[in-house]
């Protein structure tokens, strides 16, 4: 376990939990793996998890920035409705699907912003500054599609939720191209450490120079854009804004894939990749209860158990107990690095002999 | 005997922090316990009280084993203590504070009259006289640690656990804790000090123990020992006794640098003169609340000023947050390290370059390799001891996290450098050599403002000594008038002559 890349063994507990999961569906339902080539196409219930997981990948990736500067974003459901039926009325309008996408887009920063300067400049709880939007956001989406889903039959639009490119669903590569952007924007450039930094302590990062606020507001625009994109391929999915139902409850599925994901509320440290894992476990659970051809009134609460025992494996106590199982109790630790120390050591040594008792 | 800890161990990833380590504590004693930064001082306390979790050995109070599995329940036992990091909770009053957990109730509803009026009391007792019925956190550092303090010796019956208790006080409030130290001892409690001041330890204790590396070196008795060969003990080398080359008191004739012109802020600070001179070293003097803080952080616009202007060369700076100062070429290593200084959770090397990553901008990343590269240079030249430069931070020790800050700001290679109390918690002997360190930088043309309680260690390498009182600059010395008594003449003396001594 030493001689794995640290990156990899950090989300190693996430691939684990992935892998079992995975493996419970395919006791469920043994065709679970199999894969088919169809019109150009790849199908098979693991195509369907990367393609439905989209929006809370998506979603998942802005919140995890979110979340490290310890805040969190219950808007972004909201916010994927609102740019859903920007995307749909723009079109309806009879603009072309670039317009469409930028106008969502945009939608979804200024909201972004707006979380932001409530956090940020006024001061405002996160929990409480982004339940502002969350509940008023419905309502202006409702006010854009005018109280019904607004239907749409744009090509364009619609193929970035249904289409495919080489053989893969659009949707799967929009999360995935969006999740390395932002992988390398935040680990190429030093933005994940300083949104770190800020994110266990404000004060001192302030006082260091660093724009705390201002990463504040940028992460909670980037959660913005990421919602906006998610709203963008959710109703393309169904060829129309549905106010009222698009992305209804993902902000909480979102936040469990981060936390799933080994990020901690408490912010800090973070894993990109990590809560992407979790979004897909999430969607992975979705599809096997699905396939498993359980009544659904069952699946909230077989979902609710599953996360509850990836939570309490995940726990900090559990952590510690197995670590404690898994360690033989001599005193060296996991990734002990002997070069300081011995020299004080060997100082030690010499000075013992001398005795001291004066 | 009181307390005793047989063969304590306790090791961390990548180090052993105490190597089977014997303590004896009798009652009706203060006892010292002494070492390096990082020597498993305040892990053997921590282990003594349960906030650790022991590898091995054995706790025994009054003969009995016991086992505490937290301070809460070392409470019980009635073991108090103030830990290196004050561990109150900023958002309760202070009067919530000091009583925590034993709230005065009536019909069984917490009694706030009755609990800010025994809180008042307690404090009385040290000297404080402050609006119990605030939050903790609009309170400063030190007298945060006061009241941790109070709140210690109200709950300790039988033991006592100081951890640097002394390290943000001046000396008035150092007297006033001796005295109470003394009643508790003469009262037969047992005392354990931890301390860098060895004045204060000859001063107030009857026995002392020293650890270095994790191990006991050995225990004595003040009186049977020295300065000298405590240091050695605690370094396990003799630190060459410090021959102070007489320091050049003519008044500094390098060019003025900065200019700070009727600076100033309403409710925080009178508006004051300064000029700081390349290479000068100036020193700031003052009670608790007299406003040296507060000057500091005004100077490096962490709060805004409203009145006055700066300047560089006669150029107006703009000095309206942190970050505009540190583009000024501005450093400021804050007092309070835990809340405005470590960021706990980044490891050493991401601390160090913190302040350089965030002048650089977020588009200029330093690799890793550079970041690594300035990082050990800073642990090798400080002698910060940690395994490696990826160790989190907060799991340092004390005097080490304080040197970390330290390297953070060096690292941006300042023109004007604050320190407020920079030598909080660190030990005797990177005490001399970061003085010198500073002091070299200084001779490279750096200026250096520095805040310290420490009057030796102010009239030590000051060049000018400012003093403040009430919020308002009160005196400025220099050359020959920088002497200890002088600056307490100058600290206590009543406020209307403003005057200025001068050789
Ligand atoms: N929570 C922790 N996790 C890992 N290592 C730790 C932790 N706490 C302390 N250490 C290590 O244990 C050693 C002893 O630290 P300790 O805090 O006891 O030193 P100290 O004697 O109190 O020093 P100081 O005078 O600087 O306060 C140090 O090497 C430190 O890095
Ligand atoms: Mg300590």
């Amino acid at each position: 376990m030493n001689r794995l890349h640290p990156a990899l063994r950090r989300i190693l507990p996430q691939l684990i939990t992935l892998v079992v999961v995975l493996g419970c569906n395919v006791l469920v339902f043994p065709d679970f793996f199999k894969i088919e080539m169809a019109n150009g196409r790849l199908y098979g219930s693991i195509i369907d998890i990367l393609n439905r997981g989209a929006p809370v990948a998506l979603l998942a990736i802005g919140m995890t920035l979110v979340i490290a500067t310890k805040g969190i974003d219950l808007s972004v459901g909201a916010v994927m409705a609102i740019c859903g039926a920007v995307a749909a009325a723009a079109v309806a309008g009879g603009s072309d699907v670039a317009t469409a996408v930028v106008l969502a887009l945009c939608a979804g920063i200024v909201c972004g912003l707006w979380n932001g300067f409530l956090v940020a400049v006024l001061n405002i709880q996160p929990i409480v500054a982004t339940l502002i939007l969350m509940v008023a956001g419905r309502g202006v989406a409702q006010l854009i599609t005018e109280g019904v889903i607004l239907t749409f039959t744009n090509e364009g639009l619609i193929f970035l939720g249904s289409g495919s490119l080489m053989a893969l669903p659009m949707p799967f590569l929009i999360w995935l191209g969006f999740g390395v952007l932002t992988a390398i924007l935040v680990r190429k450039t030093a933005l994940g450490l300083l949104i770190e930094a800020v994110g266990i302590n404000l004060r001192a990062s302030t006082l260091s120079g660093v724009r705390g606020n201002v990463l504040i507001v940028a992460v909670y625009a980037i959660s913005g854009l990421c919602a906006a994109t998610a709203g963008i391929i959710v109703a393309a999915d169904i060829k129309g804004a549905d106010a009222n139902n698009a992305g209804l409850w993902l902000e909480l599925d979102a936040i469990l894939a981060v936390v799933i994901g080994g990020t901690s509320l408490l912010g800090g440290r973070f894993t990109l990749a990590g809560s992407l894992i979790g979004a897909m476990i999430i969607q992975s659970i979705n599809t096997g209860i699905l396939l498993s051809g359980f009544p659904p009134e069952f699946n909230l609460i077989i979902k609710a158990f599953i996360i509850l025992v990836i939570l309490i494996i995940q726990s900090p106590i559990v952590q510690s107990v197995l670590f404690a199982l898994r360690m033989p109790p001599d005193r060296s630790g996991d990734d002990a690095e002997p070069n300081r120390d011995d020299r004080a050591d060997e100082r030690d040594h010499s000075m013992q002999k001398e005795g001291m008792a004066p | 005997m009181l307390l005793q800890g047989k063969s304590i161990t306790k090791s961390f990833p990548g180090a052993l922090a105490l190597d089977a380590v014997d303590f004896n504590l009798l009652p009706g004693e203060v006892h010292a316990l002494l070492g390096e930064n990082g020597a498993g001082k305040s892990t053997l306390v921590k282990c003594l009280t349960g906030a650790y979790r022991r590898d091995a050995g054995a706790i025994l109070l009054d003969n009995q084993p016991i086992n505490p599995r937290s301070t809460l329940e070392a409470q019980d036992l009635g073991i108090g203590t103030v830990y290196q990091e004050v561990n109150l909770l900023p958002n309760l009053t202070v009067a919530e504070n000091l009583y925590l957990g034993r709230q005065p109730r009536r019909l069984g509803l917490v009694s706030t009259r009755r609990m800010n009026a025994g809180a008042r009391e307690i404090l009385s007792g040290y000297g404080l006289q402050i609006d119990v019925s605030r939050e903790l956190s609009s309170y400063s550092i030190a007298i945060q640690q006061i009241i941790a303090i109070a709140r210690a010796v109200d709950l300790s019956g039988k033991v006592l656990i100081l951890d640097e208790p002394t390290a943000s006080l001046d000396a008035t409030e150092v007297q006033m804790l001796f005295s109470i130290i003394r009643h508790l001892r003469d009262d037969g409690l047992g005392i354990i000090f931890i301390s860098h001041f060895l004045d204060q330890v000859f001063e107030i204790c009857d026995a002392l123990t020293v650890l270095r590396n994790g191990r006991l070196v050995g225990t004595a008795k003040p009186a049977d020992t020295s300065r000298l060969k405590l240091v050695n003990m605690m370094l396990g080398r003799s630190l060459e006794e410090e021959i102070h080359k007489e320091k050049d008191r003519t008044a500094s004739v390098d060019p003025v640098q900065l200019q700070f012109k009727n600076f100033g802020r309403s409710g925080h600070i009178k508006a004051f003169d300064l000029d700081i001179r390349k290479r000068e070293i100036v020193g700031v003097a003052g009670l608790l609340g007299s406003g040296r803080t507060e000057m500091a952080e005004l100077l490096f616009g962490a709060v805004g000023h409203d009145s006055g202007e700066a300047l560089a060369e006669g150029k107006p700076l703009r000095l309206t947050s942190p970050r505009a100062a540190v583009a000024q070429g501005f450093a400021f290593c804050p007092e309070d390290r835990k809340r405005d200084g470590i960021v706990a959770d980044l490891s050493v090397r991401e601390n160090i370059i913190l302040a350089l990553q965030g002048q650089r901008g977020w588009l200029r990343a330093l690799s890793k390799s550079e970041q690594t590269a300035i990082a050990d240079g800073y642990i090798a030249r400080l002698d910060i001891r940690t395994p490696d430069c990826e160790k989190p931070v907060g799991q340092l020790s004390g005097g080490n996290q304080q040197k970390v800050i330290l390297a953070r700001w060096l690292a941006t290679n300042p023109r004007f450098l604050i320190l407020d109390e920079p030598t909080r918690g660190i030990d005797v002997g990177a005490h001399a050599e970061i003085i010198r360190f500073i002091e070299a930088l200084c001779d490279e043309g750096m200026s250096l403002l520095v805040i310290s309680s420490e009057l030796e260690e102010l009239v030590d390498y000051s060049q000018r000594v400012i003093v403040l009182r009430d919020r308002a600059h009160v005196a400025e010395l220099t050359g020959d008038a920088i002497t200890t008594s002088n600056i307490i003449r100058a600290i206590a003396s009543d406020g209307h002559e403003d005057k200025v001594l001068a050789s």
